[in-house]
C-alpha cells in the first residue's frame, strides 16, 4: 500500500512538472496574436494607387491566410501619413509604444518611407513596404526589418529606362519631383541612360503636386531631347501627361517615358490620351486566371469597382508572406528581425506575383512587366487598359547583390 | 529670349485662372464682407459639373460654360440662405472657418465618391491642336482662356463699378439700412453676389477641366495660392485682384524658369513683402 502511494506520487509528480515545462513553452511560441497597420497616403495624391485599397487587401491577406480558423487574432489598424515624414514617423511610433503594431505595411512616398523604416528598425518591428520605390530602402539604407515588395527605381530605371535608350531614345530630358522618389528615379535611369551609350542634356525639378506643368513641359521641349522621362508619380505624372498633350509633345518627335505608372493613373488620364505609353509593372489584374480571380474578389470590395493596383496586390502579397512565416514559427514572438529572417528563408509564391524570393538584403524579386496602354478602340472594358510587350525575370530586373551597397551584405 | 518670352506668355495663362478665381473672392469679400474659403471646393464642383454634364447628360464644353456657373451658383446661393447670411455683422473669423468647414465636408464627399487621381475631360474639338508662335508652341485651348478670362474679367469689373446695379450694391455694402429705405432688396441682392461670386469660381473650374483632372483636391490646391493674390492685390478691390492675378501668373512661370523649386513659394514671398511696405495690398483701401 505505502510502496504504491509513493509510486503513485512520484508519478503524479512527474507528470505535473512534465506538463508545466511543455505548458510554459508553448505559452511562449502560442502567442497567437498579431497587429497590423497599414500607413498610407489616405486622401492625397497617392491614396488612389495605394490607400484605402492597400488596408483592403491587408485584411483580404488575412482572411485568405485562414489563420482565424486556426486561433490567430489578427488585427488591421489603418493611418493616413498625408505624404508628410514627420506625421508618418509620428504615426509608426505611436503604434509600436501605443497600440502594439507588429508590422507596418505599405507607405508609398519614398520621404516618409525612408522615415518610418529608421523607427520600425529602432523598435525591432517589421516593415513590408510596398508603395514606396526608392531603392535605397534595400541599398544604402537597407535594414533587417524591412522587406521591398513590389518595384523600386532601380527596377524602373532598368526596365522601362533600358528598353527606351536601345529604342534610339539617347538624349534625355528629366521632370522630376523633388523629393527623396524623384531624386532615385532620377539617379537610378542616369545611371542606366549613360550606360547603354546615351546622355541625359538637361532637367527640372518640380515641387510635389505640381497643378501645372507647362513651363516645365516648355524647357524639356526646347532642349530637344528625344526622350522626356518623368521621374514623378501619381497625380503629378497624370497632369504631365495630359498637358504634354497638350502641348504637342510627341508629335513633334520627343517621347515621352512615364518611368513610373500605375493603373489608376491610366484611368485619370483617359485612354485617348494616354494610348502607346511604354512603362513597367510587376502586377497587373488581367495577367491570369489566378490575378483574374483575386482582382474580381477585390474588386467586388472597392468603391467604384476598382481592380488592385500593383501596389495593392504587393501589400496582399507581403502580408501572405509574413503570415506564413509566423504560422511557420508557430506564434507570433514579437521580433521583428526574427520574423523578417525567417521570411527571407522561405521562397515567395502566391497568385498575384508568383514565385518569388526574398535577397538578404530585403528586396523581394518576381517578374517585372513591359506594358503598353491600349487604343480606346482596343479596350473592352472600364478597366482593361494594358497591353503586355515584354518581361524581364527577376533576377534582372533588380539590383544584383553584387552591386548593392546593404550593410546586412557585409556579415 | 525666346524660351523667356514662353514662359511669359504660360504666366499669363495661369494668372487668368488666379485672375478669375481672386475676382470671385474680392466680390464676396467687397460686398459680403465673408473671406470664402469654400471658393476653392465651388471651383472644384464647376469643373465636376461639366464632366457629369458631358459623360451623363451628353451636354458638351460650350454648354457647360453657361450651366456650371449657373448649377454651382444656385448651390452657392443656398448655402449663403441657409448658413452664411446668420454671420452678417460678426468677425471676418466666423465666415472663415465656416466656410472652410463646407470647404472641407464637400471635398470630403466628393474624395469619398471620386478617389483622387481624378476624372479625364478632353478639350472641345473645336479647341484643339495648337499654333507655332515662333518662340514656342502655344496649345490653342490655352490662348481662349487667356481671352475668354479677360473679357468675363472686364465685364464683372464694368457690371461692379459703372453699372445702377453695382452702384446699388456697393450702397449695399456702406449703408445697408439707406439703401432699404429705397425699396430695395437688400438680403436678395447680397444672396445674388455671393451666387455671381460662386458662379465665376464655377466658371474658372470649368475652364481647368480639360487642362487639369477633374480632382476633388484640385481646389485646395490653388485657394492658397489664389488667397495670396487677393492679399497682394488688396482685399475686396475688383481691378486689384484681375492685375495681380494676371501678375501673379507670370512672375510664378517666371520662377519655374529660373528656380523651379521655388516656384510653389514665391508668391507667399511677395505677399510678405508686400504687406511689410504696403498693410492694405496693392490697391486696397484702409479699412
Amino acid at each position: 500500500m505505502k510502496t504504491r502511494s509513493i509510486a503513485s506520487l512520484l508519478l503524479t509528480t512527474a507528470l505535473t512538472t512534465a506538463l508545466t515545462i511543455a505548458a510554459a513553452g508553448v505559452a511562449s511560441a502560442q502567442d497567437k496574436t498579431v497587429k497590423i497597420g497599414a500607413l498610407s497616403d489616405q486622401s492625397g495624391l497617392y491614396a488612389d494607387l495605394g490607400g484605402p485599397g492597400s488596408t483592403l487587401a491587408a485584411q483580404m491577406a488575412v482572411e485568405d491566410s485562414g489563420l482565424a480558423a486556426k486561433g490567430w487574432k489578427i488585427d488591421i489598424i489603418s493611418g493616413d501619413h498625408q505624404n508628410k515624414p514627420d506625421i508618418g514617423t509620428a504615426i509608426a511610433r505611436q503604434w509600436f509604444d501605443v497600440d502594439k503594431v507588429d508590422v507596418i505595411v505599405d507607405v508609398p512616398n519614398s520621404g516618409v518611407a525612408l522615415a518610418v523604416n529608421n523607427v520600425i528598425k529602432e523598435k525591432n518591428g517589421v516593415y513590408i513596404n510596398s508603395g514606396a520605390a526608392t531603392s535605397d530602402l534595400t541599398n544604402a539604407q537597407c535594414s533587417p526589418n524591412t522587406v521591398h515588395w513590389t518595384y523600386d527605381t532601380y527596377m524602373l530605371a532598368h526596365t522601362t529606362g533600358q528598353a527606351l535608350v536601345k529604342a534610339g531614345g539617347d538624349t534625355w530630358f528629366f521632370l522630376t519631383a523633388d523629393y527623396a522618389f524623384g531624386a532615385a528615379l532620377e539617379r537610378d535611369t542616369t545611371a542606366v541612360v549613360t550606360a547603354n551609350g546615351g546622355k541625359v542634356i538637361g532637367g527640372v525639378k518640380h515641387p510635389l503636386n505640381t497643378p501645372d506643368f507647362s513651363s516645365f513641359l516648355l524647357q524639356a521641349q526646347s532642349s530637344k531631347a528625344k526622350v522626356i522621362g518623368l521621374a514623378n508619380a501619381g497625380g503629378d505624372t497624370t497632369n504631365t501627361i495630359k498637358q504634354a498633350a497638350e502641348f504637342g509633345i510627341g508629335k513633334g518627335g520627343q517621347k515621352l517615358a512615364a518611368l513610373l505608372l500605375f493603373l489608376t493613373d491610366v484611368k485619370a488620364i483617359g485612354l485617348e490620351t494616354a494610348q502607346g505609353l511604354n512603362f513597367t509593372e510587376t502586377f497587373y489584374w488581367d495577367m491570369n486566371d489566378q490575378t483574374r480571380a483575386f482582382s474580381k474578389r477585390f474588386a467586388a470590395k472597392m468603391k467604384n469597382n476598382a481592380p488592385p493596383t500593383m501596389v495593392q496586390a504587393g501589400v496582399y502579397a507581403g502580408v501572405r508572406h509574413y503570415l506564413k512565416a509566423l504560422e511557420a514559427v508557430g506564434g507570433n514572438p514579437h521580433d521583428g528581425v526574427k520574423i523578417v529572417e525567417k521570411m527571407k528563408s522561405m521562397p515567395t509564391e502566391d497568385d498575384l506575383f508568383g514565385k518569388g524570393e526574398i535577397q538578404p538584403n530585403g528586396r523581394t524579386i518576381h517578374s517585372a512587366y513591359l506594358f503598353e496602354v491600349k487604343k480606346p478602340s482596343e479596350s473592352k472594358g472600364p478597366w482593361d487598359f494594358y497591353k503586355l510587350v515584354g518581361s524581364v525575370p527577376g533576377d534582372q530586373a533588380f539590383t544584383p547583390l553584387s552591386e548593392s551597397k546593404c550593410a546586412l551584405l557585409k556579415k | 529670349m525666346q524660351a523667356l518670352y514662353a514662359q511669359l506668355l504660360v504666366g499669363l495663362i495661369n494668372g487668368s485662372f488666379y485672375a478669375l478665381l481672386s475676382l470671385g473672392l474680392a466680390v464676396i469679400f467687397g460686398m459680403l464682407n465673408i473671406i470664402n474659403f469654400a471658393h476653392g471646393a465651388l471651383y472644384m464642383m464647376g469643373a465636376f459639373v461639366a464632366y457629369f454634364l458631358l459623360n451623363l447628360g451628353g451636354i458638351n464644353y460650350w454648354w457647360a460654360l453657361l450651366l456650371a456657373p449657373v448649377i454651382v451658383g444656385i448651390f452657392g446661393m443656398i448655402l449663403e440662405r441657409t448658413m452664411l447670411q446668420w454671420l452678417t455683422g460678426l468677425d471676418h473669423l466666423y465666415g472663415l472657418l465656416l466656410t472652410f468647414g463646407i470647404a472641407l465636408i464637400v471635398q470630403g464627399v466628393f474624395q469619398n465618391y471620386f478617389g483622387s487621381s481624378g476624372l479625364p475631360y478632353a478639350i472641345p474639338d473645336q479647341l484643339r491642336g495648337g499654333m507655332n508662335l515662333g518662340f514656342m508652341f502655344l496649345p490653342i485651348y490655352r490662348g481662349w482662356v487667356v481671352v475668354f478670362s479677360l473679357v468675363v474679367c472686364l465685364a464683372t469689373w464694368f457690371l461692379i463699378e459703372k453699372t445702377q446695379l453695382g452702384a446699388y450694391l456697393r450702397a449695399a455694402t456702406e449703408n445697408p439700412t439707406l439703401v432699404r429705405a429705397f425699396g430695395i432688396n437688400v438680403p436678395r441682392m447680397i444672396t445674388l453676389t455671393y451666387g455671381l461670386g460662386v458662379g465665376l469660381a464655377a466658371l474658372a473650374g470649368v475652364l481647368s477641366a480639360p487642362i487639369n483632372q477633374v480632382r476633388p483636391l484640385m481646389g485646395a490646391d490653388l485657394i492658397i495660392v489664389v488667397f495670396a493674390v487677393v492679399v497682394i492685390g488688396g482685399m475686396g478691390s475688383i481691378m486689384g485682384s484681375i492685375i495681380t492675378g494676371f501678375a501673379l501668373g507670370v512672375i510664378e512661370g517666371l520662377t519655374k524658369y529660373f528656380y523651379p523649386e521655388a516656384s510653389n513659394t514665391v508668391v507667399f514671398v511677395l505677399m510678405v513683402l508686400v504687406l511689410l511696405v504696403k498693410p492694405t495690398g496693392l490697391t486696397g483701401r484702409a479699412a
